[in-house]
């Protein structure tokens, strides 16, 4: 993904991006600064009211945003709930919206009701929650009481809960439980090897400019072997993840296959380069106050979300046909 | 300094789409007529001239050629498509697998019309094999180190030193040597040039070098005081460095790279349905083999779109011949199969992986050289 759209989007983005550095779990200034722009909506049909364009175009933004550790809920907003709305043909709701992992249930009292307990990255600074219902329709609420939960990066992975709550919206579509898995292990893929990236490129400056015995640290053999080998492994994350972005957004007959295999190997790779990137930076890496830890603590928990690399290796080896056919996945 | 190896995920065409369901037909309908048995490491260690013959007809050698000399006009990603089908069957095509996939090319960018003319119909037949002479006993992986020398005389070059671990000498129509034209041993990059030399040749011996695997698929070759025609070399006195450089993009990233062991893998994989253990090691091994394709796939369309990713080759390999081991060591590690040469079925093809997975991180560079290679590209060296 390197054509000139795609550096407008990245220019444009970095220099929002620019100094920030809220201690918040959400970062308003930010989260209103992308709002201005359009971009917290990229990749969203502009008849929904979404900024349009397509996934490619939103998955630089997210890839961006996981790289400088943004914390703003895009992942959550465009790529998850955008996309089960574009899917229903319901509109975007004001305000933050994001979507629910598990399914709630609705019944009729005095109008549409929703209940259940739906777990909701970023739940507690949303307005709305699109969550599907036992039967795939997708379903609009206002997110009224909240459980919080962190994950390690200090992300907020809460419960909403829905207590008879009155439905916004809805419509009939049948959204797959599994279809939301899929569509969430590909975001996490691409927030994945976006944090990798910056790992990478913080070991980079760290081993260039540190000194230690006399001389710095990428002059020893032993740094340079373990930086290319970082190198090599954050390659193969953002190559998968870019391919699986290509393959959704083509509705490539391969599509699943590709979200499987590149979620399994962003969330392997999450060690990898976790491993590495500390190892490189020394005990100064370990500080809260070093960026490093807001990269790595993603890692370990994106590598999570959404079915770790286990659970995909599992659905990979379900996968009908020779290896062979699996591995060359059909992208047609 | 960018902040990380750029690789862009290629998309096939409908026309690389259609060609592999051909060369997969054919691949089926070849292995149920039994004209090949499935092998790791095929394309170094099975070499069958009647299979690449028929390979040729059916267009699939030194098919990036053009027309004019027998070649086939196909994109560098038909070739990859085609390629990795082969590879991944286990097919025996190392007899014409230096001269597809490095030679033609090679020759086609650096070689005179006559030697164009000389050489490149036969490679497309699959019919005119080559070796490559690169190591010598005092240059593995410092290749720069080289003491083959070329004197250029009235007769033509005369050709002295000595080659190491040249895979296929033996049945190769023509080697290419890499030899110091001018200065000396300390002059390193320059001073190099290639020569194509036609096999046999009375000053030139072709001695075994038998591997632990018991077989005979290297040689040591001796040119003494051999003297070839002054057209024998092959582009510019002196360019040696420069054009072996150039080859590397192609050599180091191939499917090859990390395909070598996947006939093990699925003989495997076809017999564990019912082993969860097993089936999670078969979905990881996937999911690599996946992303692997994914990134060598990237390098080729880097490379078909006429830039020369060393860095990412170099990177690719790395990863890719790690992964050829770990498929080895998982294969036996779980499914408790004893390997026994020359076995069918699974033992064979673990002994097959077992005995050549040293040279998947040695051969066409070591890792750690390929790992200094990044780290130069990173900036850092």
């Amino acid at each position: 993904m390197s054509d000139e759209l795609h550096e407008e989007i990245r220019a444009a983005v970095g220099a929002i991006l620019k100094g920030r550095d809220s201690q918040d779990d959400f970062d308003r200034s930010l989260w209103k600064d992308l709002c201005d722009t359009g971009f917290h909506l990229l990749g969203v049909p502009e008849e929904i009211g979404g900024s349009g364009g397509g996934l490619r175009d939103l998955a630089v933004v997210v890839d961006l945003l996981a790289f400088h550790g943004a914390r703003v809920p895009v992942a959550e907003s465009a790529f998850l709930a955008g996309w089960l709305l574009a899917r229903a043909g319901l509109s975007i709701p004001d305000g933050v919206v994001v979507a629910s992992i598990d399914q709630a249930r609705v019944h009729r009292r005095d109008g549409l009701r929703l209940s259940g307990r739906v777990r909701t990255p970023w739940g507690r600074h949303a307005g709305h929650v699109v969550t599907t219902a036992h039967d795939g329709n997708v379903v609009v609420s206002p997110v009224s009481a909240v459980e919080r939960q962190e994950n390690l990066a200090g992300e907020p992975r809460d419960v909403v809960v829905l207590d008879n709550v009155e439905v916004t919206a809805v419509a009939p579509v049948g959204v797959e439980p599994d279809e939301i898995l899929h569509r969430g292990a590909l975001v996490r893929a691409v927030q994945l090897a976006g944090a990798a990236r910056a790992v990478l490129a913080s070991a980079r400056r760290h081993v260039a400019q540190r000194e230690q015995f006399g001389r710095p640290l990428a002059r020893f053999q032993a740094v340079q072997q373990h930086l290319a080998a970082l190198a090599a492994e954050v390659t193969a994350m953002r190559v998968s993840a870019d391919a699986a972005v290509l393959a959704v957004e083509a509705s490539d007959r391969g599509a699943a296959i590709a979200v499987a295999a590149a979620k399994a190997t962003t969330s392997a790779g999450a060690h990898v380069v976790a491993g590495i990137g500390h190892q490189l930076h020394g005990a100064l890496g370990y500080s809260a106050e070093h960026a490093l830890g807001a990269a790595t603590t993603r890692l370990w928990s994106w590598r999570e979300e959404f079915g770790n690399e286990s659970y995909w290796h599992d659905r990979l080896a379900a996968a009908e046909g020779s290896v062979w056919s699996v591995v060359t996945g059909g992208d047609r | 300094m960018t902040s990380t190896i750029d690789l862009v995920a290629h998309r096939h065409s409908t026309a690389e789409h259609e060609l592999r369901d051909e060369v997969r037909q054919f691949l089926g309908d070849q292995r149920a007529a039994g004209a090949f048995r499935p092998r790791c490491d095929a394309w170094m260690t099975a070499a069958d001239p009647a299979f690449s013959r028929l390979l040729g007809s059916r267009g699939w050698v030194g098919m990036t050629l053009p027309g004019r000399y027998g070649g086939h006009d196909r994109t560098p990603l038909e070739r990859f498509v085609v390629v990795e089908e082969l590879l991944a069957a286990g097919a025996p095509v190392a007899a014409h697998w230096i001269a597809d996939r490095q030679m033609a090319p090679s020759i086609l960018r650096n070689g005179t019309e006559a030697q164009r003319q000389r050489y490149l119909p036969g490679i497309v037949k699959g019919e005119c094999f080559f070796a490559i002479g690169m190591s010598e006993p005092d240059a593995g992986s410092d290749l720069a180190a080289v003491r083959t020398r070329a004197v250029e005389t009235p007769r033509g070059w005369e050709i002295t030193g000595t080659k190491l671990w040249t895979t296929g000498a033996h049945f190769a129509h023509a080697i290419v040597v890499l030899a110091r034209t001018d200065g000396t041993p300390g002059d390193r990059h320059t001073g190099l040039s290639q020569f194509v030399v036609d096999l046999p040749h009375q000053a030139v011996e072709i001695r075994p070098i038998v591997t632990i695997d018991g077989e005979h698929h290297f040689n040591e070759v001796v040119f003494d005081r051999a003297v070839v025609p002054a057209d024998a070399l092959l582009g510019d006195r002196g360019a040696g460095w420069r054009q072996v450089i150039a080859e590397l993009g192609h050599e180091r990233s191939g499917p090859e790279r990390f395909l070598s062991t996947f006939p093990l893998l699925e003989a495997w994989a076809a017999q564990t349905s019912d082993d969860p253990v097993a089936a999670r090691e078969v979905g990881r091994l996937t999911a690599r083999a996946w992303t692997l394709r994914q990134l060598s796939l990237a390098v080729a369309a880097d490379l078909a779109a006429g830039r020369s990713p060393e860095v990412a080759a170099a990177l690719v390999k790395d990863l890719g011949s790690r992964f050829e081991g770990d498929v080895v060591e998982t294969v036996r590690r779980v499914a408790g199969a004893e390997p026994r040469r020359g076995a069918d079925g699974l033992a064979g093809l673990l002994a097959d992986g077992v005995l050549h997975s040293p040279a998947f991180t040695l051969r066409g560079g070591t890792n750690e050289v390929l790992r200094s290679v990044v780290a130069r590209g990173l900036g850092v060296r």
